[in-house]
């Protein structure tokens, strides 16, 4: 068969894939309904909320594109699709999602750890990126969650409750992410200056880091606005550079630091409550109450506990 | 069911004003007729005692005394919801949160504020201009809408584009469980581990608990602002430029469109100056730093003379305010010509809208009724108003049906039921159009983990077989509610 003929064949197939869902049935399939079972992404981030107990079965959601129109910025996408690979998709068409990207991470995995990257302040919350998931349920049933458009408030909102569940109520098979128009120009910059002056006269700043000392700036959007935001931030004391410093790997409430008089070395996320830091401090006790509904969610969504077990959420810093 | 006896001796009101002082329990027959309904087209809710609570305690407080009669509760702001999510059934007791109304902080430097749930939409916005931050969310109501009932429907407005519906503008918020218990869910700095409650809570429709205080995110005002009123000869070449917009990568701060019915309806009423030889008009605001509104007002008017559209620029403040007035002014002036309307709310993918809009034309003239179309064309959100005279006999059960054919033909192309209105009663029993038995399934079983007994709003949302609630059949919505 001509190479002509091969593509019509992966063309017809592709199209019985997204009719009948074959790659989610699998997925489905594979979680089955009875014995406890871990999701595997790019295992960036394995032990985060905890570990799960040794040998236990491991399932990979499926990977790659299925559907992506960016005259309408949206992409249904494999949970298991590497973000790198789905960030070099989005850029041949001048878009992105607002996902981190972990070198090595699935989408599944950036969502079911639910961590922001650093430019949160100004694209957004990684928890608002997702439209619509599909998973395998505790009893191994695909529900769908949200709906494909960028709008929608048809019923609870069960993506919220995703993205940051570590696969703890559902394992994500395939999701629809809103995706945004790459900025034209981008730029970081780094000073010592005051971190919320910087913000005040700054008008939608993508990021601020500061390690109490030197503050990291990132800005992005048209090429004029980015000038002239860096003439303002210049004017502080700030400098072009080539990033942001590496982040220590703990993530703290910026909150604790400030109550603890922190003295180790840590980075600072302005504006979204977060800090980074090289050695765990004490954190808040969350309220019982908050405890109490996280327990009842779990009891509701997998009475058996079979989906992840070992995993907290509320301990995934 | 036991009714309210309205009477001292009923057990329950006596609970209640125990609690709250008489004046804020009300039981009167027209108190109780005007909580029967909100904004919808939905006629005969039936109210229970009318609690006005002026702080958590209190909301505490009478949420502790239904439970111990064993009767629902259903949380209300201004009742401008528009599709029957404080309509009550089976005489719940209502609380009603206009009475606590109060900003309580402001965090300039990080951009949060604490409102009280009853505190109205607009209030807040103007209430923050001193500091040059606004919130988002601007639904057309926003002039009488509540924060806590924005938070309830997940409200949107135009300029939810770009910045998203409510959501993603509330950081955290109190909520009065149904066991009686205040608990924040989320985080006012944005911190937080766990799982989203806040984000699980945020239109839930007053099904899992009553909201008693939000923190906002606040959005700083923007620089520079311009205000492109866009003109065309045939609603297709309007919404062919407005996905045009949206392919070419422009993410405007709102993209409003108005068909001619609605363009002659504003004009009569306010004199936005709108081109009544228009078919079709386009209202498109890009906000930001100037270099970024400068390139893309350019690109977007450059979009709409391709496709045949006449470009007319807001010159000052003034006339972007005027043309604004006249979007916002849509529902007002229709009263001018029909003294009913039913204002649909489904969302489309954008790249659709033109087959859509021609099939709603479609499949109004075939239950022969008029229709205005005022929407977020920039989502894909659409709002057909069907405009009847409800004296007219058999006319409901036309637009009931020309309703349902537009629902149906905004899910085939991959649609959903509701942008920002939410489902209330209206869209209950079209759940399973969109979601399967797990996938309703999976929202009840959410719904009882905050609220074991069903006790928050029941008989929204949810259709039958969701959920092991008795008031879930439509058979049991009281007669009339389906007006």
């Amino acid at each position: 068969m001509d190479s002509a003929g091969q593509a019509v064949i992966a063309e017809v197939l592709e199209v019985i894939e997204k009719r009948t869902g074959t790659a989610l049935e699998s997925f489905a399939a594979e979680v089955g309904s009875d014995d406890p079972v871990a999701v595997e992404g790019g295992r960036t981030r394995w032990e985060v909320g905890g570990r799960c107990p040794e040998g236990i079965r491991l399932v990979r959601a499926p990977a790659g594109i299925r559907e992506f129109d960016p005259a309408d910025m949206t992409i249904r996408v494999g949970a298991g699709t590497p973000v790198e690979e789905l960030d070099a998709a989005l850029a041949e068409a001048g878009q992105r999602a607002n996902l981190p990207l972990v070198s090595g991470a699935t989408v599944g995995g950036v969502l079911a750890v639910g961590r922001d990257d650093v430019y949160a302040l100004g694209r957004g919350r990684l928890r608002d990126a997702l439209l619509e998931a599909v998973y395998v349920a505790d009893d191994g049933r695909l529900v769908k969650a949200g709906g494909p458009t960028v709008k929608n408030v048809s019923g609870f909102d069960l993506c919220r409750l995703l993205v940051g569940s570590l696969g703890t109520l559902g394992l994500v098979g395939e999701v629809i992410l809103r995706t945004w128009p790459r900025p034209a120009a981008r730029l970081w910059m780094a000073g010592q200056c005051d971190p919320a002056e910087l913000r005040r006269k700054l008008y939608w700043p993508c990021s601020i880091l500061w390690d109490g000392l030197t503050v990291w700036l990132h800005l992005e959007g048209h090429e004029s606005d980015v000038e002239a935001e860096a003439a303002v931030a210049r004017s502080l004391g700030c400098e072009t550079v080539d990033g942001p410093p590496p982040l220590p790997e703990c993530r703290v409430p910026a909150a604790a630091l400030e109550a603890q008089e922190f003295r180790g070395r840590y980075l600072v996320q302005v504006g979204t409550g977060s800090a980074y830091v090289s050695e765990p401090v004490p954190l808040p006790e969350p309220d019982p109450a908050v405890v109490a509904l996280h327990r009842r969610l779990k009891a509701q969504f997998d009475p058996r506990g079979r989906l992840n077990p070992g995993r907290d959420p509320l301990a995934a810093t | 069911m036991k009714l309210l006896k309205a009477s001292r001796k009923d057990p329950l009101l006596r609970d209640l004003r125990r609690v709250l002082p008489p004046d804020r329990v009300r039981v009167a027959p027209l108190e109780r007729s005007i909580m029967g309904r909100d904004a919808s087209i939905f006629e005969g809710g039936q109210a229970g005692p009318v609690c006005f609570p002026i702080s958590t305690e209190e909301v505490q407080d009478c949420v502790d005394a239904a439970r111990r009669h064993g009767r629902a509760v259903v949380p209300r702001g201004a009742g401008t919801g528009l599709a029957g999510g404080a309509v009550p059934l089976e005489e719940p007791v209502v609380v009603v949160t206009t009475k606590m109304n109060r900003l309580l902080s402001v965090d300039a430097d990080q951009a949060v504020a604490w409102v009280q749930p009853g505190m109205i939409n607009l209030d807040l916005s103007r209430a923050l201009a001193p500091y040059g931050l606004h919130f988002a969310p601007d639904p057309s109501s926003q002039q009488v809408c509540s924060l806590g009932g924005n938070v309830g429907t997940n409200a949107g407005g135009p300029h939810c584009l770009a910045l998203g519906v409510t959501s993603a503008h509330v950081l955290a918020v109190e909520v009065v469980l149904m066991s009686g218990e205040a608990v924040v869910l989320g985080d006012p700095d944005g911190w937080g581990p766990g799982l989203d409650l806040r984000g699980a809570y945020v239109g839930s429709e007053g099904m899992l608990g009553i909201t008693t205080a939000i923190a906002v995110r606040l959005t700083p005002n923007p620089p520079a602002v311009q205000t492109l009123l866009l003109a065309f000869d045939s609603v297709d070449e309007a919404a062919q430029t407005v996905s045009a917009v949206i392919a070419d990568g422009i993410v405007p701060a709102a993209i409003e469109m108005m068909d001619k019915n609605i363009i002659w309806a504003v004009e009569n009423f306010v004199g936005a100056g709108f081109p009544l030889d228009a078919a079709a008009v386009v209202i498109v605001e890009v906000d930001g730093l100037p270099g970024g509104v400068a390139a893309e007002a350019d690109r977007v008017a450059e979009l709409a003379l391709e496709r045949g559209g006449r470009v007319r620029r807001a010159a000052d403040d003034h006339e972007r305010a005027l043309i604004w007035k006249g979007r916002k002014s849509a529902f007002g002036a229709i009263a001018q010509i029909k003294p009913n309307y039913y204002l649909h709310d489904t969302v489309v993918p954008r790249t659709r809208l033109a087959e859509v809009m021609n099939q709603v034309y479609e499949i109004v003239e075939e239950h022969d009724l008029q229709v205005m179309n005022v929407f977020h064309a920039g989502d894909g959100n659409l709002h057909p108003l069907l405009l009847y005279d409800r004296r007219e006999p058999g006319v409901m059960e036309r637009v009931h049906a020309a309703g349902s054919a537009i629902i149906e033909a905004s899910l085939a192309v991959g649609g959903v039921l509701s942008g920002e209105h939410g489902i209330g009663i209206e869209k209950r029993d079209f759940m399973p159009l969109m979601f399967s038995d797990a996938d309703l399934d999976a929202q009840a079983r959410l719904r009882r983990a905050f609220d074991p007994d069903e006790m928050a709003n029941p008989g929204k949302v949810l259709p039958t077989g969701a959920s092991c609630a008795d008031v879930n059949t439509l058979g049991k919505v009281p007669e009339g509610v389906w007006g």
